[in-house]
């Protein structure tokens, strides 16, 4: 074989290797990341695709529990996860910082909004507000808090469909 | 050589087996169906058709979705927006196996009231896969 041919052969072979490493350190990468998504990014993606991903601390620990025990039940629905992402979401709950609000005690499944904290602190939406097909549910965070996405529930930043802003921004 | 060409093939392989499209989907649970009843004659579209369109409970696939699965739909209870299902619209669906197999159990336990099998799996997926564009 003369001295060009390996010449070539060995450019062919660096160049080969070079793309084999880097398609490797690519998936590397890419498994990294998917491993290394945080509790918090799972919780929002996991429970934030169908409603607002709640703030862990509207509801005690107990009652995060009862409903990750129970999320073939959830409300209605069929929520089930399979065992790793659910030990995740749990992680994120458990991470988050300890409920003061109290819960409905007298419910098999929690609810933030039967909780006697919730009704006070929304006792003054219309019944007309709360029937609005805008809001369709008290669940239904961010119909009237837009940054419940975010967990930003700021009074000021409150918009009720149908009857504007929230009567602290007049108060400024 | 002959290694360095086989190392690249079985890495670009094991690479391969994280990426789902609908059609390697529909081929997997096409080769669930067919271990799980035999004779099996493949993936039907019209009987995923008629799948996705009937009355099971008090829901349908359609009732979320849309007898349209070209179109966007809103959920029943919760009225959560839902992206188009068929692919051909909404190049996101059928991307991962794990995501499909956790919402066709949860649907189909709210919707069927049961796990729904491999064969209506690669029916209702045949079905899906073979809507054009939007109308």
């Amino acid at each position: 074989m003369s001295e060009r041919n390996r010449a070539g052969i060995r450019l062919v072979d660096w160049f080969v290797w070079s793309g084999a490493t880097l398609f490797l350190a690519y998936g590397l990468v890419c498994e990294a990341v998917a491993a290394t998504s945080s509790p918090a990014a799972v919780f929002g993606e996991e429970c934030g695709v169908c409603h607002v991903a709640y703030p862990g601390n509207l509801m005690q620990p107990a009652d995060w529990s009862k409903v990750l025990g129970s999320l073939d039940r959830h409300y209605g629905v069929d929520a089930s996860l399979d065992p790793q992402m659910l030990a995740v979401v749990a992680s994120h709950l458990r991470a988050t910082p300890a409920a003061t609000k109290v819960g409905d005690k007298s419910q098999t499944l929690p609810r933030i909004t039967t909780s006697s904290w919730f009704r006070k602190e929304h006792d003054e939406v219309s019944a007309k507000a709360w029937s609005s097909p805008a809001v369709k549910s008290a669940a239904n965070c961010s119909a009237c808090h837009p940054g419940a996405e975010r967990g930003d529930f700021d009074e000021h930043s409150i918009r009720i469909p149908g009857e504007g802003h929230h009567e602290h921004d007049r108060e400024d | 050589m002959r290694i360095t060409l086989s190392t690249i093939a079985a890495l670009f392989l094991s690479g391969a087996v994280h990426a789902e499209t609908p059609a390697s989907l529909l081929r997997s649970y096409a080769g669930e169906a067919a271990a799980a009843s035999r004779p099996y004659a493949g993936p039907s579209t019209s009987a995923g058709d008629r799948f996705f369109h009937q009355q099971h409970k008090d829901w349908s696939c359609a009732s979320c979705h849309t007898p349209d699965p070209r179109r966007g739909g809103s959920h029943a209870v919760t009225g959560k927006t839902i992206q188009p299902l068929a692919p051909s619209v909404n190049p996101a669906r059928f991307q991962d196996r794990a995501k499909a197999d956790k919402w066709f159990k949860r649907n189909c336990n709210d919707t069927v009231g049961r796990e729904c099998t491999a064969v209506e799996k690669a029916d209702v997926l045949a079905y899906l896969i073979s809507l054009g564009g939007a109308k």
